[in-house]
């Protein structure tokens, strides 16, 4: 047969193409430590950690497509969101998909949070991934903080002068986070840029840098057991 | 397990994941892909008729400025553009009328008028223009464009045809 012969000539191109790519980058080594690793028995609360970092790879990419159109200045910024919404073909889809999914993945890591503390799973050696995953919680709510007021609406402004407002009230220390917060006395324009820099540039840099160490842990020391009788 | 009907767990599983992942690239991908080029698709010619002035005040064989803004809304701005050309009398009959653009077609500078050297020059990459918008000199590969359309309205008014695009 005339086309089994050209799957066959397919399937050793191919496979002399991933040889040769494997012999220089150790392909076969990676699959095997990055996705076929032994698991102990688990259940599908053990796919949350999976789920977030699927929702964070999502923020991810619908949030870059995002800033194709959105504009960080009070003059722009919710006009720009209008025109996503309304003007631009599945604009609706794209910021539908970053705004619930934001909502979803603070639910999400939430619950990955207490999956590990139910089944001790932080204990040694996974004291540390434990506290990086507390910096990742904190961070993701972080990137939800900022992301809050970029809409420039009624409810993003109010709520970003409540939140720094409720930073201020910090004994001592608390007129200068304020300050520092809202980049002055009062929400402005500076507000609105330093968050949205935070948002997009200075919160996902540290996350990525977390998210490498948390899942450098998880793939070094594997995934707990799940506690005994005897436990 | 080749040669067999046999799909293991395991293999079921990772065609599985590969199917779902490939379907939910796909749900996303193929909308994000309109999403990017959107506004590449919605920019439609527009068309007006655009006064100039009075016939009367225009003089006969001087190269005679002209400008005018067409506004446009993008996306959440109105953005204006302007446009200008000369308008070159040949003689009295309104009829005949040379409406010149002074968009340089090289690269888009505007050409200016040099009365002296009787020729249009542009600013940019000093290329040259005949009255009549012939390129004498320098890097642009075709004449200046003309306005063809254009007419004078019972007032006495010049009145040419735009096209955007």
């Amino acid at each position: 047969m005339h086309s089994i012969g050209m799957w066959q000539k397919l399937r050793t191109a191919y496979t002399t193409v991933y040889q040769w790519l494997d012999e220089r980058l150790g392909l076969g080594e990676m699959y095997t430590n990055l996705l076929d690793r032994p698991e102990p028995l688990g259940n599908w609360w053990n796919t949350l950690g999976s789920a977030s970092l699927f929702l964070f790879i999502l923020q991810a990419a619908t949030g870059i497509f995002l800033t194709v159109y959105y504009t960080p200045s009070p003059d722009h910024a919710y006009d720009s969101i209008n025109y996503i919404m309304t003007g631009v073909a599945f604009g609706w889809l794209v910021r539908g998909i970053h705004h619930w999914g934001a909502t979803l993945m603070v639910l999400v890591v939430f619950i990955h949070m207490l999956r590990v503390f139910v089944t001790a799973s932080y204990k040694y050696p996974r004291e540390l991934t434990w506290l990086v995953g507390v910096g990742l919680l904190l961070l993701t709510l972080g990137m939800g903080f900022t992301g809050y007021l970029l809409p420039w609406n009624q409810k993003a402004y109010w709520a970003t002068t409540v939140a720094t407002q409720i930073a201020g009230s910090m004994p001592f220390v608390g007129d200068f986070i304020l300050k520092a917060l809202r980049g002055g006395p009062d929400l402005s324009a500076l507000t609105l840029q330093r968050f949205f820099a935070a948002h997009i540039w200075i919160l996902p840099a540290v996350l990525i840098a977390l998210i490498g160490i948390h899942l450098y842990l998880i793939i070094k020391h594997g995934e707990s057991h799940f506690p005994t009788k005897e436990d | 397990m080749s040669g067999s009907n046999h799909l293991s767990r395991r293999d079921f599983m990772k065609v599985t994941t590969g199917v779902i992942g490939g379907i939910i690239t796909v749900v996303i991908g193929a909308p994000v892909i309109d999403y990017l080029v959107d506004p590449a698709l919605r920019a439609g010619a527009k068309e007006a008729w655009i006064p100039i002035g009075k016939l009367d005040s225009i003089p006969i064989d001087k190269p005679t400025p002209f400008a005018f803004t067409r506004t446009q809304v993008n996306g959440w701005e109105r953005t204006g553009t302007s446009f200008g050309g000369f308008i070159i009398r040949r003689s009295a009959d309104p009829k005949d009328i040379l409406i010149l653009s002074s968009r340089c077609t090289h690269l888009g500078c505007s050409v200016n008028w040099h009365a002296d050297a009787n020729e249009f020059i542009c600013p940019c990459h000093d290329a040259k223009f005949s009255k009549e918008g012939k390129v004498l000199d320098g890097p642009p590969p075709k004449p200046l464009n003309q306005y063809t359309d254009f007419k004078v309205d019972g007032d006495g008014n010049l009145l040419i045809f735009f096209k955007e695009g």
